[in-house]
This record gives C-alpha cells, structure tokens and sequence, in this order.
C-alpha cells in the first residue's frame, strides 16, 4: 500500500460497465514526507469516499481494488482504501530516502 | 489506472490465439496535467477508443478481466475514454 | 519476499471495514547488509512487529496468504520478524 494526496478526478462516459457509478479520483503517490511525489499521479476508484485534497492509503493490487469496490473479476488495479489521519515515525529521520 | 493518450496502433498477423479479433493500441501514459511521461506501450482495447483519444488503462492480471470469459494474454487494457480531468 | 525496517505506522479511522484492527506499519526496505533502499511501503502486521525490528514482507496478491490477511484488501504483509541475517561474501562476488 502507498500514500498518496488527492489532487483531482477524472470524468469518464464510456467505461467499462463494472466502472460505473464509481469515482474515479486523481492522486498523487507520495514519499514519506507526504509531499514528495513518487512517481506519476494515477487514477483510483474510491472505496471511502475521498474528497480533494486528503491524504489517502490506496492500495496497488487488483483483488484488494476491485474487492473494495465491491466489484470482482473488474479490470480496476488500484483503489483508494482508507483517508490517513496522521502518520507517525519512530525516528525524526525516516522521511529521507 | 493510468491516464494515457492513444497514439497509434499495431497489426500483427501471427500472433497468441487468445489475441485473435484484439485491437491492440500504442499508448503514450501521460502525466497528470497531460504531459507525456515514460514508454510508449501496447494495450489491448475494451471499450473502443480510437486514435488521439484520451484515455485510461489498466496494468496486470486484471486487465484481461474486461474479455472474460475468453482468456486473453493481456496485460494492458484501455477500459475507458477520459472526459475530462479536474484538478484541485 | 522483501527484508524492511519498521519506521512508522498509519493511522486512519475512515478505511475498508476489512481492514478494522489490523495495524498498519511504514517499512522501508533494506539491504541484506541492512543499509536503507529508497521508496517505502505500507504493510499490515501478521506477526507483532515492533518499531526499528527488521521484518520479512510479502507482497503482491500473497499477501492475503498471511495470518488473518485472507479476503482482506492487502497487499503488502509483515509475515516474518528477522533474528539474523548471515551472508557468505564470497558467494556474492561469485554469482
């Protein structure tokens, strides 16, 4: 599972149909200080009702995915699972990679 | 899922059986503001975008899911055409 | 499977329900020689990891083959807390 920051949504009409009705939402993976990108933003279907701007834990793995959406045997590989209230550290030096 | 851009597409005569009657995609990922980011790639299509679409597309095992019951070996599949992003 | 240090935890109260009561631990991979790699993970605990213990992961769909991982959305669990790491040197230059 990854951290990630919502930074948006997108707007799909044509999809595939176990897609429908789900929120597709733009976020952004992050490093460990919460700000850092890790890589590309991707799209992830909501489980937890999301909204612009949290800090969220997805999790990058079809069963969990699709599972959490309630939508099996669908083409959805990353959905976010849980909104983070705060992240703690054992020591003050393990944001830095 | 990824956002990405269909870019081209491939013709392959001899090719997996389970591949027999795919639209098979070249797909440049993009990042999100649109800008091209990472390898240009081939995915199989199961929502029937067309070229220059914006689109997104799955990575793994799932992405042969759209096409069951027929077992396709596929590993990138466009499931959707994109609207429009919102940024926040 | 991966080696990785224990460095944090994640707190969040709106998750999948399937994920109530599980513990929810930073780890960021390392080494066998136990020095830090870049990128981090979030895993769920199968085992009673503790802060700074070097564990063993697991990740990928088998993850949800962890004690009281199954039919739960995971995809990285702590299946292992390590005592000992031995390696043989010469066999590493070797390979």
């Amino acid at each position: 599972m990854l951290i990630a920051r919502v930074i948006g949504d997108a707007v799909a009409t044509m999809k595939n149909a176990s897609h429908e009705g789900q929120k597709l939402l733009l976020v952004q993976p992050v490093q460990l200080d919460q700000t850092t990108p890790r890589g590309d933003a991707v799209l992830a279907v909501d489980a937890v009702d999301a909204g612009p701007g949290d800090l969220v834990l997805m999790v990058t793995e079809g069963f969990s995915a699709m599972t959490a959406v309630g939508r099996p045997d669908s083409p959805i590989d990353m959905a976010v699972i849980g909104v983070i209230d705060h992240v703690e550290f054992v020591e003050a030096d393990a944001t830095t990679d | 899922m990824y956002i990405g851009k269909v870019i081209g597409r491939v013709v392959a005569t001899v090719k997996d059986p389970g591949l027999a009657s795919q639209r098979l995609l070249i797909v440049q990922p993009l990042t999100a503001s649109l800008a091209p980011t990472g390898k240009q790639i081939v995915c199989t299509d199961a929502i029937g975008a067309g070229a220059g679409e914006l689109v997104y597309w799955t990575r793994g095992k799932e992405s042969s899911f759209p096409f069951l019951p027929v077992e396709v070996p596929t590993d990138t599949t466009i499931v959707g055409i994109i609207d429009r992003v919102n940024r926040c | 499977m991966i080696l990785a240090r224990v460095v944090g935890t994640i707190v969040a109260t709106r998750k999948d329900p399937r994920l109530e009561g599980k513990k929810l631990l930073i780890l960021k991979p390392v080494s066998p020689e136990g020095k830090d790699e870049a990128s981090y993970l979030i895993a769920v605990d199968a085992v009673g990891a503790g802060f700074r213990e070097t564990v063993i992961a697991v990740t990928g769909s088998s993850a949800r083959m962890a004690d009281g991982c199954k039919d739960r959305p995971v995809d990285t669990a702590i299946i292992g807390i390590v005592d000992t790491v031995s390696l043989d040197k010469g066999a590493l230059k070797g390979g």
